[in-house]
């Protein structure tokens, strides 16, 4: 994972609610044994018709969306599915942070793993925020705030533990097995709790 | 004496391995892991790239479901495979278990099905677990008090290289059911008619407890259908605390202990409940007597009605599911025509889901228009229904009958719902091409299913089921051909 300090980027804007797993990456293109290529199909029901044409109404086809890194959309994003495709498909689509009013918990757990940031605004912000467009934001990850272009801000929450991961680009594995003698000695202390066979 | 405690509680603070900290969140042990083809193989890659090795196998158990053929294999074995990726994957998983040790249910092992339909009925989730699975509907496990959860495919790397997960612990929820549900409405009506109280994001950042006289008196597959949807409300996980009907399903298990070990396991497991008097973030109260049969109408599990009730006028928050599902506001939802019927999935798969479509179909037809599958959630779930018989109705009623597999639940497998076609599915998402591109989808129970297989229109099960006033059926004219 690379280090993600500083984002600033276009905004593309998505204004719907509870837009789902199947939204972001339908189950056919879930056959693969990789993470990359998936961002072809990020939206892949909206953005392509019948015949397999972008369609040029779609906000991600616009040229305006090309240099988009920072999604925003209605509330309750990415519910539905644990599939870790949804972020990475976003992410191979260019995709950085999603700003929304609400952001559903496995896939807010999945996007920090790999470095997408999911960022919650109040729903006022956001709905102004769907209202331009062509507003272009940055975003401090180590101040933990977004900044309009007067320079204007506001804080969004962030876990120390996920900013520093996002901030030095480390990922949770390398945390998880640095826990080693921890993990057995729980396992020592409870060995015949579970009964597994 | 103790502060009295939550099952979530109990089951939290019994596998931390570290509290959460203002560096870190909480190292959480996990029990039991369950991996199935379509979110393991990036997981195996990652520790194949770290040169890892699964620290704890035999906690780690594998099944073929989601992109598996419901085709019984052709005259060569050949199974009829939606895409030669989806064999890959397949074929991805049963290498990556031989690899590190890892038991795999496979094909015709007998014990093959469904991840959340083969851990309960072979006795691998048990009570005052951690359970996780790649996959969402993982809270169905909760139904014995065991702390079940979805994750992604990193975490699914974390989990096999170390056990353990980082986990924020989330809040808590109790839904009490009071009152008792009415003849012909069952636990699908229940969790659908809870999502559209709370919303699908009702639950987002908490584990529900379902409690209440109502749960207490659900069977344990209804419990698992129960806590299955969580998710659709958003949830984290959802819990039933223990008592003797968890018991007594568990009892005599493959997997379970045997004899006086398996009482010794059962005392045990009786604690993980919640104490009398202990406090939850939330609560909701429903009365499950005001249920009728409930199905959803739109994009999305929340947008559910009676299944008398009419759809909602146009609206800004309704008008895009109303266009997408092709329906006007205001509509009755009864007598909407179908073309595709679907019972199975994890939510509704098991056994006792089989045998209330049967009822339904026995003796009946499956209307003309309608294209029905009925999909057994288990290999075992399989031959149980044959045991007794119901694969001869689903024929005999003009169904088709499949080999286990969650099938058209999710669509890539090869079973599919055609373009604007309309389908009552028993599964558990009706978003939008979830079953199919285009494929428009109305949740509902293994009873309404079958009711609107029946009459080529959604259609109050009741009648079917020797409930109220006799079905309105077809005319003759429209009917097949009844087998002599
Ligand atoms: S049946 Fe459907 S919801 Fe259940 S595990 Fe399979 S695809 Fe997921």
């Amino acid at each position: 994972m690379s280090p993600f300090r500083c984002l600033e980027s276009p905004i593309a804007c998505l204004p719907r609610a509870n837009i789902d797993t199947d939204q972001i990456i339908p189950a056919r293109f879930l056959t693969t044994t990789t993470r990359e290529g998936l961002g072809r199909h990020a939206f892949h029901d909206w953005r392509y018709d019948a015949e397999g044409r972008p369609d040029p109404d779609f906000v991600l086809n616009r040229p305006e969306a090309a240099q988009a890194r920072i999604l925003v959309t209605g509330p309750n994003f990415g519910c539905g599915s644990s599939r870790e495709h949804a972020p990475w498909a976003l992410l191979d689509a260019g995709i950085r942070a999603v700003i929304s009013a609400g952001i559903a918990d496995i896939f807010r757990a999945n996007a920090l793993k790999n470095g997408l940031l999911p960022i919650v605004l109040p729903e006022a912000v956001v709905d102004t925020l769907l209202a331009q467009p062509r507003l272009r934001l940055k975003i401090d990850v180590a101040k933990g705030r977004v900044y309009w272009p007067e320079g204007e801000s506001l804080p969004f929450v962030l876990d120390a533990f996920s900013r520093t991961c996002l901030l030095e680009g480390v990922d949770e594995l390398g945390y998880l097995l640095s826990q080693h003698e921890a993990i057995a000695a729980y396992e020592r202390r409870h060995e015949d709790a579970a009964h597994v066979v | 004496m103790s502060t009295p405690r939550t099952l979530f509680d109990k089951l939290w603070d019994a596998h931390l391995v570290r509290p959460e900290s203002a560096e870190a969140p909480a190292l959480l042990y996990i029990d039991l892991h369950l991996l199935h083809e379509v979110t393991s193989p990036q997981a195996f890659a990652e520790l194949a790239a770290r040169g890892l090795p699964v620290r704890r196998p035999d906690r780690h158990k594998a099944t073929l479901d989601h992109s598996t053929p419901t085709l019984p294999p052709g005259p060569e074995g050949r199974r009829a495979w939606a895409t030669r990726e989806a064999e890959a994957q397949v074929e991805a998983l049963r290498s990556n278990c031989a690899a590190h040790g890892i038991e795999l249910f496979d094909w015709d092992s007998g014990r093959r099905g469904i991840v959340h339909v083969v851990g309960p009925e072979l006795g691998l989730t048990q009570p005052g677990m951690t359970l996780v699975c790649g996959d969402s509907h993982t809270a169905t496990h909760g139904a014995f008090g065991t702390l079940a959860f979805g994750i992604g495919s990193s975490e699914v790397a974390h989990v096999l290289a170390t056990q353990c997960l980082l986990q924020r612990r989330p809040k808590t929820l109790a839904v009490t059911v009071e009152g008792r549900l009415p003849p012909g409405c069952g636990a699908k009506d229940l969790i659908l008619h809870l999502i559209g109280r709370i919303g699908v994001d009702g639950g987002t950042g908490h584990v529900i407890e379902y409690r209440g006289p109502a749960i207490e008196a659900l069977s344990m597959e209804e419990r698992m259908t129960v806590c299955n949807m969580s998710i659709e409300a958003g949830a984290r996980a959802g819990l039933i605390g223990v008592d003797d009907t968890t018991i007594d399903w568990l009892r005599g298990r493959e997997r379970v202990p045997q004899g006086a070990a398996f009482e010794a396991a059962a005392a045990r497991w009786r604690q993980w409940r919640s104490d009398e008097g202990a406090c939850f973030d939330r609560e909701v109260r429903i009365d499950a007597g005001e249920l009728r049969p409930t199905l959803s109408w739109g994009t999305h599990p929340g947008q559910v009605l009676p299944v008398d009730g009419h759809l909602p006028p146009a609206a800004p928050e309704t008008v895009r599911a109303l266009s997408y599902m092709g329906f006007e506001g205001g509509q009755a939802l009864a007598g909407t025509p179908v073309d595709v019927v679907f019972v199975g999935s994890c939510t509704n798969g098991r056994l006792s889901d089989l045998r209330e479509a049967a009822a339904v179909l026995r003796g009946r037809r499956v209307h003309p228009r309608v294209r029905m599958l009925v999909v057994p959630g288990s290999e075992a779930v399989k031959r149980a229904a044959e045991a007794e018989g119901i694969d001869r109705i689903v024929r005999e009623a003009g169904a088709e009958w499949r080999e286990a597999g969650c099938s058209m639940c999710i669509a890539m497998n090869g079973d599919v719902v055609a373009p604007g076609q309309l389908a009552v599915s028993t599964s558990n998402r009706n978003f939008e091409g979830r079953q199919g591109k285009g494929a428009r989808t109305l949740l509902a129970s293994p009873a309404s299913a079958a009711a609107a297989a029946v009459a080529g229109c959604v259609a109050d099960p009741r009648p079917f089921l020797g409930l109220g006033a006799a079905p309105s059926v077809p005319a003759p004219a429209f009917a097949h051909e009844v087998d002599a």
